[in-house]
């Protein structure tokens, strides 16, 4: 029991950590705070839902086509609908206020296209259902694979950041975007780079987040919800606080939902984040602010 | 403040005249337009109680609906128990309480924790109070039978919204409202002139949520039935968003602007496109962020003669320092 409850809470945390992941990309480079980040995620799911079940194309296959689709996807969203508030915008505050009403905005118009093709309904299908044996727990295989994928694409990413030329100028832009271009960055393209980059792993952890869970067109709110907290708690732009975090954020509710009341979770996710804000507001591993 | 001279007696006695003779309307139209006329009230409570908050600190709230639904619910629980001003007292109350909690955990921070914490408030209030009433109540959903009837709502509506426009006016002739204008400019500035901005702050949340929460309180009998999907519909928030936006949330009369109108578009949209309204409200509010980013009034200052003092800056030149901050 506790050894399940454990591993799942470590799969879902990871899902957590890699949808966060692209929203720190989001927030902290590009500086667009993302309300409709979650209903990409759903949308990815819905994505893989069809992709299963009248095309049969496995997920993980699908994963391939998705990728590229959403990147590309996600740059349009910046090219034509952010940047003529990057544009407008006097300060950082004013351009994060505009982001927000702006995506708050087309969240509904995401939500309300999906309700229309999908109804309210929960969604699943079955793929990789047999179950295997972990440390005495009989863990679903999909589980194991969309664990596998998350590692092994949070990882790429974290590379991609750390040791390549477009990461160090992403980097840079998040750290300073003026100096960065001092040194002869572009940092419009870089910020739509990073946006573009960020709404792709929100397609991918909404493509393994539908390997092994069941979805509505409603739940896009609480995927935006708890990566904010994880990009929160972890610190803005910092992607191993985000690993961290995610994983918390994951073991807690899946222990809740498993000892107390599965009704519950999303009240375990306040809790976690009401005690960031009161304590270290700045994450757990962030920089203390000015 | 001296509450003799002409420039304060004047707009209140326009507006008490006004009130008094929208008092009558029950006496001319039918049930429809009644039900149109409470719809439009109570939205106009809403958007100015919202803008009350956000206008000046720019602290947008994704909430409404929180505050709201609590007021609803209060009524469903406690309506047949108490006389129906205990109700709203009780409903205050509770709205204040939730108010300070969310107020005091975030409103130290920069805006945009203060936007998250409200952003997925009503999907955590909408959860506890189902877990609540599948496992300890045991009943989900509540009747709401009182013996109030729709003209009765719209009077306490208009009474109430006339005492949210007297907040209003008298709060930004007062030193309360001083200190709130200053702090929406710079917020810096605001801390050495000795302004306890927190206090502020959460002091005109706390208010902004008490009218939310007794407008949805005062709403409650006209639903008969409620449950948490009902009471907890974040399409309101998302609405009383626009309806302030679309008027202009830095003037006290601005919101209502944007809440005839948008209102009857609402109305017309609801019965036409069922099935689209979450898009196309979507839709309208993306023109309302990209055309009209100072509201309806906004354009009205823009393009009105220029006026003499013109040495201090437009609107949007205020650097806005709440997220300053975490750009280092």
């Amino acid at each position: 029991m506790l050894s399940y409850a454990i591993f799942s809470g470590i799969t879902l945390g990871g899902m957590y950590a890699l949808v966060a992941m692209g929203l720190t990309l989001q927030y902290g480079v590009s500086r667009i705070m993302n309300l409709a980040y979650g209903e990409l995620v759903i949308v990815a799911s819905f994505i893989a839902f069809i992709f299963m079940t009248t095309l049969g194309i496995n997920p993980i296959v699908g994963l391939l086509i998705i990728i590229p689709l959403s990147f590309a996807l996600n740059w349009i969203i910046y090219r034509i609908l952010l940047t003529p508030l990057v544009a407008r915008a006097k300060n950082r505050g004013m351009l994060e206020v505009d982001s927000i009403l702006a995506t708050f905005g087309l969240l509904f118009i995401v939500q309300g296209v999906l309700l229309v093709w999908f109804g309210g309904n929960y969604y699943s299908y079955d793929f990789m259902n047999g179950a295997v044996n972990v440390f005495g727990a009989a863990i679903a295989a999909n589980r194991l694979v969309a664990l596998g994928f998350a590692i092994v694409i949070g990882l790429g990413f974290y590379l991609i950041l750390t040791k390549t030329r477009i990461g160090t100028a992403l980097r840079a832009v998040a750290v300073d975007p003026t100096s960065a271009r001092l040194v002869a960055i572009d940092v419009n393209f870089a910020s739509c780079f990073a946006f573009a980059l960020g709404g792709a792993m929100a397609a991918v952890g909404g493509v393994l987040v539908s390997m092994f869970l069941t979805f509505s067109t409603s739940m896009g709110v609480v995927f935006t919800m708890k990566a904010l907290i994880v990009v929160i708690m972890g610190g803005v732009g910092n992607l191993l606080g985000a690993l961290i975090a995610g994983l918390i954020l994951g073991v807690a509710e899946s222990l809740v939902a498993t000892y107390v009341d599965p009704g519950l979770t999303i009240a375990v996710t306040y809790v976690i984040f009401l005690l960031v804000l009161l304590i270290k507001p700045s994450g757990l591993f962030g920089r203390a602010s000015s | 403040m001296s509450i003799l001279k002409p420039d304060f007696i004047k707009p209140v006695g326009l507006g008490a005249v006004i009130f008094a003779a929208l008092a009558f309307l029950p006496n001319f139209v039918d049930n429809y337009y009644m039900s149109l006329a409470i719809s439009v009230v109570s939205f106009a409570v809403l958007a100015t109680a919202w803008s009350m908050f956000s206008g000046p600190t720019r602290y947008i709230s994704l909430a409404t609906v929180v505050f709201f639904g609590i007021g609803a619910y209060t009524v469903a629980v406690l309506g047949e128990h108490m006389a129906f001003p205990l109700v709203l007292i009780c409903a205050a109350l509770a709205g204040t309480v939730i108010a300070v909690l969310v107020g005091f955990s975030t409103l130290r921070l920069a805006g945009v924790y203060f936007v998250i914490f409200t952003f997925g408030l009503t999907e955590l209030v909408r959860q506890v109070v189902s877990w609540y009433e599948v496992n300890v109540t045991r009943e989900m959903g509540r009747y709401v039978f009182l013996d109030i009837t729709q003209n009765d709502i719209y009077w306490q509506l208009l009474a109430l919204f006339a005492i949210l426009l007297l907040t209003g006016f008298i709060l930004a002739r007062s030193r309360l409202g001083f200190a709130l204008r200053i702090i929406g400019e710079d917020e810096t500035v605001a801390k050495h002139c000795g302004i306890d901005v927190t206090r502020v702050k959460v002091a005109l949340f706390v208010l902004s949520a008490v009218f939310m929460t007794l407008t949805g309180a005062i709403m409650a009998p006209r639903w008969t039935y409620i449950d948490p999907v009902i009471a907890f519909n974040p399409m309101l928030s998302f609405q009383v968003v626009i309806m302030a936006l679309l008027g202009g949330p830095r003037r006290l009369l601005g919101p209502l602007l944007g809440v005839i109108p948008l209102t009857l578009l609402f109305e017309v949209l609801t019965a036409s496109f069922p099935n689209h309204f979450s898009i196309l409200l979507g839709c309208v509010f993306m023109v309302i962020v990209y055309l009209l980013p100072g509201g309806v009034i906004g354009l009205y200052e823009k393009y009105r003669a220029p006026k003499k003092r013109t040495l201090s800056p437009p609107d949007g030149n205020n650097t806005t320092p709440k997220s300053e901050e975490k750009a280092a």
